[in-house]
């Protein structure tokens, strides 16, 4: 059994606890262990990935029990490929964190952002239903400490909205597990693949009702219209380092739901099938318009940045409602690119609110900023990429999606909308870019300068640096994908590995 | 018993949804305590109801009743535990901040003046 594989659910879970117990007065030591354990982690990803990518599974089963009743981690291409994204994000967002002293501004930041590192992992690893659920619970305990990080009224009554949504979340995820485990008998994953397929179309009524259940609980987490309503206000007031670690987290809803519609819900389950791909699809096109005007719409840069983030979950979410080997490599690709993109304009965003004083995030001519070059060029980057035009990564994906949908019935509607509202998102970056940054108030008074530091700006231009290599890399990455969407659409390879059956 | 079981998921979660839509947290936050009761009720119903059978080995016993649900319920249970004293202490914290229990955000200013 390859041990490698618990590691990164095991590694921030000590480390967190650790810090909690002997740094909490220690600042500096919390930056050097968190920092170290984010390079441990990314070096174990990588490592992970490569295993991964000779095409086998990697199970490891928690206590030595067998499949069925012991739980289980699985590693497969899928799961790697994540948890490499989770990885490098992690270690970039953090460096900006400690670059621009964010993660003094309150207690126990490092700890929290541990713990909620653990729960992503774990996320991604588990090939368990209820674990998932543990994991989920793991990653939004700690994402509600990071959410009211540094306090502030609005803050903390964003907050609030954001617990509340998500114990509503949690509330159903159990119901639908419930209601999976009384029809099947089991909650190990593969083994509720094969129950599943068991179960006679006339008998599966309660199955869909399950399987509905829990599409609705990964579309809160994905953020699909309508059920979005606790992103814009999260994303917006959550700290800038804490807003840019939670673009991973809608793409965990996105990663549920590929992982158990193509594994135990397959398209070619006859009970469960075509359950949810038009309601995905109608979703997904309904969420990247809302997300799109709501760029085109915003007047303060903190709610921009959140909407381009629904935009980009809804041109991700059309893909993944093809459910074809094709269009599932071409969702990944999208899904990497858009963790490093959101994840890129909220750090421009708050280098720019940082230096605007007062002004902050509102879309209103303000005073010269310092490095306001630089900035300007960080936000020209990220424009490109969110909005997704060429040469960066973003135009890449939308290409892939529009070319994987090609065969669908509705294939003018899919590739209309992605084209209209990428125009509606380059107009809306284009305006609130040009208020910002070329409209300089000359009278309004000079905001002081915050001490120029390099590691915020090196972080950024690290996002910037990985968007360009995933464009520049798009042949390689996506042949990794592409394997990773044919082990994802085979899954009687995973079922035999984790049951055992070889 | 099953019609006693049925009903009182069924009520528990029809009043925790309607005290989670209230305005104010105080409400909402019972509402979320009853919807944990239902499904903690719930998902010990998805093992089958069972009366004077043990969930664990024991010795003259003929039958058992599923004891993963029992397992699966103390985790939520856990959980939701966990879960409740955030909420409690977060509102506590938004209420003294804010000076309402209002769960909505207050709307923003014309955006000249800090915040997002």
């Amino acid at each position: 059994m390859n041990h490698w594989i618990v590691a990164p659910v095991v590694l921030p879970a000590i480390l967190a606890a650790i810090m909690t117990l002997s740094m909490r007065h220690h600042p500096g030591l919390q930056r050097v262990f968190s920092v170290a354990g984010c390079v441990a982690l990314l070096a174990i990803a990588l490592g992970l990935t490569v295993q991964a990518a000779g095409g086998g599974i990697g199970v490891y089963e928690l206590g030595n029990w067998p499949a069925p009743f012991g739980i289980v981690l699985v590693l497969d291409r899928l799961s790697a490929v994540m948890l490499l994204v989770t990885a490098v994000l992690a270690l970039v967002v953090l460096l900006y964190a400690i670059g621009t002293d964010w993660d003094q501004r309150g207690r126990n930041f490092h700890a929290l952002w541990q713990f909620q590192l653990m729960g992503i992992c774990g996320a991604f690893l588990t090939g368990d239903a209820f674990n998932l659920f543990v994991f989920f619970e793991v990653l939004l305990i700690a994402s509600y400490g990071l959410m009211i990080h540094a306090g502030g009224g609005r803050r903390l009554k964003a907050g609030v909205q954001y617990v509340i949504y998500n114990l509503l979340g949690s509330t159903l995820f159990l119901f639908a597990l419930g209601t999976l485990y009384a029809v099947t008998g089991t909650l190990n994953m593969a083994d509720l693949a094969v129950r599943a397929a068991e179960i006679p179309v006339g008998d599966g009524a309660l199955l869909r009702v399950g399987a509905m259940l829990l599409f609705l609980v990964f579309a809160i987490k994905a953020a699909l219209l309508p059920l979005h309503f606790w992103l814009p206000n999260t994303y917006a007031e959550a700290p800038a380092p804490v807003a840019a670690l939670f673009a991973i987290m809608t793409k965990i809803g996105a990663y549920a739901i590929l992982r158990f519609y193509t594994l135990i819900f397959g398209p070619d389950l006859d009970v469960t099938a075509d359950l949810i791909d038009e309601v995905l699809l109608w979703g997904a096109l309904l969420t990247l318009a809302a997300g799109m005007i709501g760029i085109l719409g915003a007047r303060r840069l903190g709610r921009l940045a959140a909407f381009a983030s629904i935009g980009s979950m809804g041109t991700l979410l059309i893909a993944v409602a093809v459910f074809t080997p094709q269009s599932s490599a071409a969702a990944l690709y999208y899904a990497i690119h858009s963790t490093l993109g959101a994840a890129l304009l909220f750090l421009v965003v708050d280098l720019v609110r940082e230096r605007r004083g007062a002004l902050a995030g509102a879309l209103v001519p303000g005073p010269r900023m310092a490095q306001h070059g630089m900035l300007t060029a960080l936000w020209f980057g990220a424009a490109i990429a969110v909005a997704g035009l060429p040469p960066l990564s973003g135009f890449v994906g939308k290409l892939l999606i529009l070319d994987a949908t090609r065969d669908m019935a509705d294939v003018w509607l899919i590739w209309g909308a992605v084209l209209a509202t990428s125009l509606v998102a380059v107009l809306g970056f284009a305006q609130a870019g040009s208020v910002v940054f070329w409209k300089v108030d000359a009278r309004a008074p000079v905001a002081q300068a915050p001490p120029q530091r390099a590691l915020p700006l090196v972080a950024a231009f690290g996002l910037l640096a990985g968007i360009v290599a995933l464009a520049v890399f798009a042949g390689p990455v996506m042949r990794y994908l592409e394997a990773t969407a044919a082990q994802l659409h085979a899954p009687a390879g995973y079922i035999a590995a984790v049951l055992g059956q070889g | 018993m099953e019609l006693l079981m049925a009903s009182a998921i069924g009520v528990l979660t029809a009043a925790g949804l309607y005290l989670v839509l209230r305005l104010r947290s105080f409400p909402v936050i019972i509402g979320l305590a009853l919807l944990t009761y239902a499904v903690n009720l719930f998902l010990f119903a998805s093992g089958r109801l069972a009366v004077d059978m043990p969930p664990v080995l024991r010795k003259g016993v003929e039958t058992y009743t599923d004891p993963l649900p029992q397992a699966l319920v103390l985790t939520a249970i856990v959980i939701s535990f966990g879960m409740t004293a955030v909420v409690v202490m977060l509102a506590l914290g938004a209420y003294l901040s804010a000076g309402d229990d209002d769960v909505s955000l207050p709307p923003e200013d014309d955006g000249r003046e800090g915040g997002a």
